[in-house]
């Protein structure tokens, strides 16, 4: 059984990226079960989504403490929610900072140095996925950046991914997202 | 193994409908609901439309019932009370075509304003309801739901939750089955629900509900999955799942059909256990039935009403315990906010200059409630921000509201909020009201409404005209005007709050997130002009915040909108070309 959470900010493009990890898992014939967030969480808050893949699944959800791997589309979530990781689980953390309304505000301050407090208990990855995606052209590829550094950790081959994302993506769009998604594979 | 594919479970239930031949559809928009109608427009053989409220989606359905149609209407948990007028007595007269109600449940509140369990309703409407508990399921449920609903004569309830509506996971597909229209009949006793054929027919829903609620011990959905006799579980719906994460050996009864319930089956699992728990999120429905029979079972005196459930909750409750965690890290909250380039954010930011108190009502604009806009001081229902001044101009008079507005949404106006704005009318008042026009349903994922001049399908129609609907309803005063013209919207709002008659103010411009929306520019601030005053951040823009002590625009977050340029004295902030 693998259990895989994507964080973020809405808008980031999390919902797409479980969706495509779970297609994936559906392809190599295990069963699956996401669970998405939609509606006014998903403006600008903090938005959660979980896959979940093997034999046989049962609740959607994952746990706190079961998770294998957490894609982070953005620091502060990372830091919310690495307690969800099981021991010697794996953090993948796009290296970005998005300030919710509360440090805008002045009510509360960004934490600093999340990367270093996350690196004490787990294993962590980071990437800055916006930069690469800008360097290709356009910042909406993120998602596709950080789903390839990720995927390593997936149990799911490249090629499955890659093949899920063509299928997955408007038509248009395709060649620049398996760019993408092999921009964050090698990173 | 190419007909299995994921799905989630609003889309099974539309992929369910398909196949069982449904060919008209009406609904509201509603989170954790709305899906359903998108997914199943696509598929030609159904009229899918959007009507303007849950009610009117019902009496559609009713209709195309009357007519012989395998008929679907569609909701959130709230609609449902809006809808509840026609459901009572769609009960009574029962169906010719098959028809189903989806219900979708909120517990814990993801896009909700209560978390009223439609069971409760179902019940007192004497009302069967199914409940699935995976995609497969809500795929499987919703061509049985056809098949109880023609067999007994009458409209059955599919309820879900949001986990279940908006959770993936594997189902088998297949072919629609096309049904004809059934003959009409004209018949005054089963479908005119006067007091001399309703008199009848409350003795036949009666009749009915024993009938079904006998025929459930033996219904495929309703089965007992025996396992270790110490321990066992009366689940339905996603609880259902977590009973099978936490306790796989534990036997379990689970239920499909949550209403009526199976008696004689109940009797049988409790009395072949020898604990058992009743998981069900929200009210103990199930629960307070099986009490009273004098069966003895565990409920809400170890499980809440609130939220929703998770197999972590199932495990402190059993063995005190939960899984092993790491410490949970210390983060600032990230509440939802309006998006860059919101127009909501712009009315928003006058009313809060202004000092002036809004009536709120149900939409993304819930959210001017929280800092740093703070102007929303009341939200209850669909339509209340207007009803609400109106109630507050004749508790406290003109005084009271001078410095007070109503803010709704255009879709929302259209659902309720009407009939509100011709109360105004018809009884005198005086206060303003604000449409928030952005042309579309936005907090639900932007669907289209009878102002929009397109239908479900994407096809053309009248749209119809706010402003021409406003006057025809004798509103003296009526204002169009672009919701990013701060001056404009200042002088006016100023004027008409302390006026006395009775003024509409719309504010018009487009949901930032309206597909087809070209953003050509973006706003930067000029370190060397910038005094650092923070006044930019006062309008809660997420593309705006401050680093390392100098504020800064985020260019991949800023749509341009340019409301920032308005509040920052000092010409700090300009304007660049994407």
């Amino acid at each position: 059984m693998k259990n895989v959470m994507i964080v973020g900010v809405g808008g980031q493009g999390t919902l797409l990226t479980s969706r495509i990890i779970g297609k994936s898992a559906l392809a190599l014939g295990y069963d699956v079960k996401i669970s998405e967030v939609h509606g006014m969480a998903q403006r600008g808050g903090s938005v959660v989504t979980f896959v979940r893949y093997g034999k046989k699944v049962s609740e959607p959800v994952v746990e706190e403490g079961v998770a294998d791997v957490i894609i982070a589309f953005e620091r502060l979530e990372a830091l919310r929610y690495a307690h969800f990781l099981k021991k010697g689980g794996v953090i993948v953390v796009n290296d970005c900072r998005i300030d919710p309304m509360t440090v805008v505000t002045g009510a509360m301050t960004y934490p600093e140095d999340i990367i270093k407090t996350l690196e004490k208990d787990y294993t962590v990855y980071s990437i800055d996925g916006q930069k690469i995606a800008k360097e290709l052209g356009n910042s909406k590829v993120l998602n596709s950046v950080v789903l390839g550094y990720a995927t390593r950790h997936l149990g799911i081959d490249k090629e499955t991914v890659i093949k899920t994302v063509e299928q997955t993506v408007p038509q248009k769009t395709v060649e620049l997202n398996v760019k993408a998604f092999l921009s964050g594979y090698n990173g | 193994m190419s007909n299995k594919v994921i799905m989630l479970g609003n889309e099974a239930i539309a992929r369910g409908a398909y196949e069982a031949g449904v060919t008209v559809s009406s609904a509201y928009p509603g989170t954790p609901s709305t899906e359903i109608s998108e997914i199943l427009c696509k598929y030609n053989e159904v009229y899918t439309e959007w009507a303007p409220n849950e009610k009117v989606a019902v009496e559609v359905a009713f209709g195309a019932s009357v007519a012989g149609a395998r008929t679907l209407a569609c909701m959130k948990h709230v609609g449902l009370n809006v809808a509840s007028d026609p459901i009572y007595t769609f009960a009574y007269t029962g169906v010719s075509g098959g028809a189903v109600i989806v219900v979708a449940d909120d517990p814990g509140l993801a896009s909700s304003q209560n978390e009223q369990d439609t069971r409760m309703i179902a019940r007192s409407a004497h009302i069967p309801v199914l409940e699935p508990s995976d995609s497969q399921e809500a795929k499987d449920f919703t061509v049985l739901a056809y098949e109880i609903s023609e067999k007994y004569d009458t409209p059955v309830i599919l309820r879900t939750t949001t986990k279940l509506a908006h959770s993936q996971s594997v189902v088998e597909i297949k072919d629609r089955v096309e049904v004809p229209l059934k003959p009409y009949e004209r018949n005054v006793k089963k479908y005119v629900m006067m007091p001399a054929s309703a008199i009848g027919r409350h003795v036949y829903v009666e009749e009915r509900e024993k009938r079904l609620s006998e025929d459930a011990n033996t219904l495929s959905v309703n089965k007992i999955e025996n396992g270790d006799s110490k321990i066992g579980f009366i689940t339905s719906g996603i609880a259902y799942q977590y009973v099978k994460e936490v306790c796989p050996e534990a036997s379990v009864l689970k239920l499909g059909l949550v209403n009526p319930l199976p008696k004689k089956l109940i009797e049988e699992f409790v009395s072949s256990v020898e604990t058992v728990y009743v998981f069900e999120e929200l009210e103990p429905v199930i629960e307070e039935q099986v009490k009273s029979w004098g069966l003895k079972v565990l409920g809400k005196e170890l499980f809440t009403r609130q939220g929703e459930y998770s197999a972590n909750l199932l495990r402190k409750v059993l063995f005190g315990k939960t899984q092993e965690v790491y410490q949970k890290q210390q983060a600032p909250n990230r509440p939802p906010i309006l998006c860059p380039g919101c127009p909501h954010r712009s009315v928003f930011s006058v009313l809060k200059k202004l000092k002036i108190h809004a009536s709120g009502d149900i939409g993304c604009y819930t959210l001017g409630a929280v800092a740093p806009l703070d102007v929303i001081d009341t939200t209850v229902c669909m339509g209340a921000s207007i009803s609400a001044l109106h109630g507050m101009e004749k508790a406290g008079g003109k005084e009271f509201i001078k410095n007070w507005v109503a803010v709704i949404g255009d879709s929302t106006f259209l659902h309720t909020g009407v009939n509100s704005l011709i109360n105004m009318v018809y009884n005198k008042a005086t206060g303003t009201v604000i449409i928030l026009d952005n042309r579309t349903t936005g907090m639900t994922g932007h669907q289209e409404h009878s102002a929009t001049g397109k239908t479900l399908k994407g096809e053309e129609t009248y749209a119809v005209d706010l402003k021409s609907l406003c006057l025809a309803v004798g509103v003296p005063n009526v204002v169009e005007i672009n919701a990013f013209d701060v001056q404009t919207l200042e002088k006016t709002i100023k004027e008409s709050v302390l006026g006395d008659v009775l003024t509409v103010i719309i504010a018009k411009a487009p949901c930032a997130l309206l597909k087809g929306q070209k953003f050509l520019t973006y706003n930067v601030i000029d370190d060397e002009k910038c005094k650092k005053c923070g006044m930019c951040l006062k309008i809660g823009c997420p593309a705006i915040s401050k680093r390392d002590g100098k504020m800064v625009i985020d260019d991949t977050m800023c749509n341009g909108c340019g409301l920032c340029l308005n509040y920052c004295k000092f010409g700090a902030i300009e304007v660049k070309s994407r």
